[in-house]
């Protein structure tokens, strides 16, 4: 069904990345969120364990038996996370970095035992590794179809759930909410997700996949659903972006790794030029919110010396309000602005005094301050 | 024990003392997941040297993997200085994209160069006997290169943590304080995450990048739920992590499996049993000192309740060791061990299946009261 686009088996790559970016970019929201984004990296290393006694158990490679030995040692690998953070004094990042070094440990163990022949193992783990993006069939994508939709769903029936817990934990306790119940459905969801795509992108980038979505997203909005349908979207465009552009020259370049630069590129375009939160856009606005500062600064200083100096209507000059301005530098461009919007008027050569309009004009930006503080 | 096998048990050893030395100050300092991170990304610099050196065993790769290390952190550390991410989100944008540039440049410019990837991860701890491999100086065999290295890594780590000592201890526990009396924590801070990649590196090439995770988290963390003391954990996370490596060694031996996992594992099972059977912090010791705590109490509250009902009417019936658990509501087995404990340890006496205070199960009473309200 997938075989329209020009290189056989393309089609059902392009899905599948797709549907898999979308999946991790949306439940990636809620990890991100609740500060787990490393939670994802851990619990994808802890799967090789289960595979491979998922393998030796069921003597087969079929794709379900697999996910489902990944999924049980995933999920013991998320408990015993909470629980040696939970129950001792070593700290979470500890506790993730043991559990994911751990398990995979015992994984590689296991698969040289299998196979008695150390280099023997190495073909297994590649491919644990760094995925095999290219050789996905419809019956995969199918699969992963399976596993996205009741995600999906269970996320959209337990949405209000999912955003008190990751915004306001302990209100969400106070309400007499099954907080734990539902960090755990949280979990589950995740290893649903990444049992889901270890297959396509592997260990590594699976937790890239996980992360950059939901960061990319947090940058151009400040709602929860459109942050995790945006970073769904962003997921997805990376993963058909990979797939495509993966699949172009005649060397075959591996997919995983060019899906992961390419969300990575959306993060960095993200983080400079998003409105409201990007760098560029932040230092902008710093830069707009001082220079008015300034022209504020000075036209009060002038005000002030007109006032203490009453009587006389000669004006002040440039190097007097230079002297007093903590920024001496920019006072000339400030008076010309201040005359330019006729707050100022120059009475003799150069010396300045404000107009009733700048009087007015400066009433006005200090009476939005409210009373002065005292 | 053939001299090969227990170069293979030195070299573990040593590069898991190197890893737990560093690790310790990694475990504190909650940055653990800075290993994960310089250790995947330390590929890269390795995959640039080579292109620049053209040749596998240079020492510039060396040189390449841990400046890569070392600018791994920075990355991280400048990405969250924005405020726009968070550390942990950080870190996990940071070494899958340096991995994934590592990857593709591989799989792009090196297809018929012998740049094992598998290799990196997993180790070749085992071909460290090689003839290849060894350090020959005037004619005579110094033993396997990389345990020269590794050696090397450990003096110039013991050094750097003799050296400084007080300054990590007080950048570690009070970073604050360390500012405050004219101590910038930051060149502690570069000078580790120097030390770390450093010993990420050279490890890297013996047990794989994913295991030096496991070498410098784990004894660590075995260490730091064993002691109180800097001093002492770091001595005890050096001796988890030789045990790690002898009998990691000796249980791939047995199963014919990898060297490096069987490590891991080992130090798995290690972080598994300390937490819970240590003696202090052990997960079995805490309940158990809880269970003590609350047997205690429930001792007392049910001398207090027998002052209540000293003398009066109800005291047949709410002193009754039959019904007490209604009074109390407890439960009935729970009550019946409390009462004969208050019996044994002489603060009761039964009599016709009532519970009478005695003198010293009165004091007892009295002062938990006392206690009680002076607390109130």
């Amino acid at each position: 069904m997938f075989e329209s686009l020009s290189v056989p088996g393309l089609g059902s790559v392009v899905a599948g990345t797709a549907l898999l970016g979308f999946l991790c970019g949306t439940l990636g929201t809620f990890a991100v969120l609740r500060k787990q984004s490393l939670m994802g990296d851990a619990i994808s290393h802890a799967c090789l364990p289960g595979l491979i006694l998922a393998f030796l158990l069921f003597n087969s490679k079929e794709s379900w038996a697999l996910m489902l030995g990944a999924a049980i040692s995933g999920t013991i690998a998320a408990m015993v996370i909470l629980g040696i953070s939970r129950f001792s004094r070593v700290k979470e990042d500890s506790a993730l970095a043991i559990t994911l070094s751990v398990f995979f440990g015992f994984g590689l163990m296991l698969l040289t035992w299998v196979q008695r022949r150390p280099d023997a193992a190495q073909a297994g783990l590649a491919r644990f590794l760094f995925g095999q993006a290219a050789t996905l069939l419809d019956r995969d994508v199918w699969l992963l179809a399976a596993i996205a939709i009741p995600c999906l769903i269970t996320v959209f029936i337990f949405w209000k759930h999912f955003q008190l817990v990751c915004f306001d934990r302990s209100f969400a306790q106070s309400l007499g909410f099954p907080v734990f119940l539902i960090e755990v459905l949280l979990s589950l969801l995740l290893v649903m997700v990444i049992v889901a795509g270890l297959e396509t992108v592997g260990v590594v980038l699976m937790s890239a996949l996980l992360v950059a979505p939901a960061v990319a997203a947090r940058q151009w909005t400040n709602k929860l659903e459109i942050m995790a349908i945006l970073a769904g979207v962003f997921g997805a465009f990376s993963g058909i972006a990979g797939a495509v552009l993966s699949n172009i020259g005649k060397t075959s370049i591996p997919t995983g790794p060019v899906i992961v630069l390419f969300i990575t590129l959306i993060v960095f375009l993200s983080i400079l030029f998003a409105p409201a939160r990007g760098i560029v856009w932040l230092q902008f606005k710093h830069w707009r919110d001082s220079k008015v500062l300034q022209l504020d600064s000075v036209l009060s200083n002038l005000l002030n010396l007109a006032r203490e100096h009453s009587g006389k209507q000669n004006g002040h000059s440039m190097a007097m309000l230079k002297g007093i301005s903590s920024n001496p530098s920019g006072v000339p461009r400030s008076v010309h602005k201040l005359l330019e919007m006729g707050l100022v008027s120059e009475v003799d050569k150069g010396l300045y005094i404000p107009t009733s309009k700048g009087a007015e004009y400066l009433n006005e930006k200090t009476s939005h301050m409210g009373a002065p503080l005292k | 024990m053939t001299q090969a096998q227990l170069e293979i048990q030195l070299l573990a050893m040593a590069t898991a003392v190197a890893c737990s030395l560093c690790g310790v100050f990694l475990v504190l300092r909650r940055m653990s997941l800075l290993s994960d991170a310089i250790s995947h990304t330390v590929l890269i610099g390795i995959v640039i040297a080579f292109f620049l050196t053209g040749d596998m065993t240079s020492p510039w790769l060396l040189v390449g993997a841990t400046t890569a290390g070392v600018f791994t952190v920075l990355l991280v550390e400048s990405l969250q200085k924005t405020g726009v991410v968070r550390e942990d989100a950080a870190i996990g944008l940071v070494f899958p994209a340096l991995f994934s540039i590592a990857v593709l440049l591989i799989s792009i410019f090196s297809k018929n160069v012998h740049l094992d990837m598998d290799a990196v991860l997993v180790g070749k701890i085992a071909l460290t006997p090689l003839p290849s491999r060894r350090l020959e100086f005037g004619g005579y065999d110094f033993g396997p290169k990389s345990l020269a290295l590794m050696i090397a890594i450990i003096i110039v780590n013991i050094g750097f943590i003799i050296l400084f000592f007080k300054e990590l201890k007080v950048s570690t526990f009070d970073p604050a304080f360390s500012k405050a009396i004219g101590f910038n924590p930051y060149w502690i801070h570069l000078g580790l995450v120097l030390s770390v990649s450093t010993t990420a590196v050279a490890s890297f090439d013996a047990v794989g990048s994913i295991l030096v995770v496991a070498l410098m988290a784990a004894p660590a963390a075995t260490a730091y739920l064993l002691t109180d003391k800097l001093s002492i954990m770091l001595v005890l996370s050096c001796i988890i992590g030789m045990l790690c490596a002898v009998l990691g060694y000796w249980l791939a031996h047995f199963l014919d499996a990898s060297i490096a996992g069987s490590m891991a594992t080992v130090a798995g099972i290690l972080f598994g049993l300390t937490f819970f059977f240590a003696p202090e912090r052990g997960l079995f010791s805490v309940w158990q000192r809880a269970k003590i705590r609350d047997r205690k109490f429930k001792l007392a509250l049910l001398l207090v309740h027998l002052t209540q009902h000293e003398g009066t009417i109800r005291e047949l019936e709410e002193c009754n060791i039959e019904s007490l658990h209604l009074h109390l509501r407890w439960d009935e087995y729970e009550t019946r061990s409390v009462a004969f404990e208050a019996v044994e340890s002489f603060c009761a006496l039964q009599e016709n299946k009532v519970l009478r205070l005695t003198p010293k199960g009165r004091i007892i009473a009295l002062e938990s009261l006392q206690i009680g309200t002076n607390l109130s």
